[in-house]
């Protein structure tokens, strides 16, 4: 039982977890999985050009706006580590 | 010219109407000329939790229709000179009154008070619209809990497109005991995801449920509470408060239970 107590995420964490990743898609009102059909696109063409880690790489949708988190100009950015450029 | 301050949510329940109850008391034990517009149309609770149900005669949307003028229509408090409620209709709905003709009855009473406070209905209709309509700030109410949090960055995320001037977060009925066995968000969490600034932090109190029941808000008694609205009010004052220890959670007991939870 005390094991058990060890190994599992506390409550906090996963209430904290959840309401990250829905709030993305609340706010920009983008589903997660359009999140994931955007980034397997995106990884299909880049690879065409170099060899890129399709398994480490992360897309996000942030809001870079004047007012900090002002919802006006969403921007999407992609985080895709490249392990070998291609000619 | 008074300060216009919206108290919403999204979520009901989570303490708008007691927010609103106990900042206005608060802000009138300090000298300050207070009324407290409540617009939850069709469902009215501020006058109960005021304790000043039993004197009203005219409404909110008696006032916006004209059948009296608003002078007539407010509730002065039983303890509080320099405070008044104007109660909202029982027996009408939202759509009886629109944005429109709140600005223009806040706008006539600005020059008469030093704060304006509306309480905002739950949901993100037109009581909500109506509510937000004349205000220049606004106090989000929010619980440690995930639909609580969720509702609240909806109504941050409107209000913003309302060009709101300034947003500022309430964290209400925080545990602390929960806290601390890793079973509710901390207001840091909450905040980190919210990320608008903290205003206020009021711990799960008891004495909330009895004031109400007495109708008597329990700003500056000597309650986790009353301490805690207390602050809020000097915070919404522009006294820069620092959050206390209690604010934090970290009374005598929690720091002797602490000890026996570290072994």
């Amino acid at each position: 039982m005390f094991k058990n107590i060890l190994k599992r995420k506390s409550s906090r964490e996963i209430a904290k977890d959840r309401l990250k990743i829905l709030l993305i898609s609340d706010r920009v009102n983008c589903s997660p999985e359009m999140m994931e059909m955007i980034k397997n696109d995106i990884a299909k063409v880049i690879s065409k050009y170099m060899k890129i880690d399709t398994k480490s790489m992360e897309i996000q949708i942030t809001k870079t706006g004047s007012k900090g988190r002002n919802m006006k100009n969403p921007t999407l950015y992609a985080n895709i580590p490249i392990l070998d450029l291609k000619q | 010219m008074g300060e216009v301050i919206v108290v919403t949510s999204g979520k009901g329940g989570v303490g708008k109407t007691t927010t609103t109850a106990n900042v206005g008391t608060g802000l009138a034990a300090m000298g300050k000329k207070v009324i407290l517009i409540d617009t939850d149309i069709g469902l009215r609770n501020l006058d109960v939790v005021m304790g000043l149900e039993s004197r009203i005669v005219y409404n909110l949307v008696d006032v916006v229709e004209g059948n009296c003028r608003i002078k007539q229509a407010l509730v002065r408090d039983k303890r509080y000179p320099t405070l008044f409620l104007l109660p909202s209709a029982q027996t009408r709905d939202k759509s009886a009154v629109n944005p429109a003709q709140m600005v223009k009855m806040i706008n006539h009473l600005r020059d008469q008070f030093d704060y304006i406070i509306l309480d905002c209905p739950a949901g993100i209709e037109q009581g909500f619209q109506n509510a937000i309509a004349g205000a220049d700030r606004a106090l989000v109410v929010t619980t440690p809990e995930v639909s609580a949090i969720r509702d609240a960055d909806r109504i941050i995320g409107l209000l913003e497109a309302n060009e709101m001037q300034k947003i500022d977060l309430i964290i209400n009925r925080i545990r602390y005991d929960m806290i601390k066995r890793g079973d509710m968000m901390s207001s840091d969490d909450v905040v980190d995801i919210l990320s608008i600034p903290l205003l206020g932090l009021v711990p799960d109190d008891e004495n909330v449920v009895i004031a109400t029941n007495q109708g008597e808000p329990l700003v500056g008694s000597n309650t986790l509470a009353g301490q805690a609205y207390q602050n809020i009010c000097y915070r919404v004052n522009g006294k820069d408060v620092p959050f206390l220890d209690f604010e934090r959670g970290i009374s005598f007991w929690t720091k002797i239970s602490g000890i026996f939870h570290r072994s």
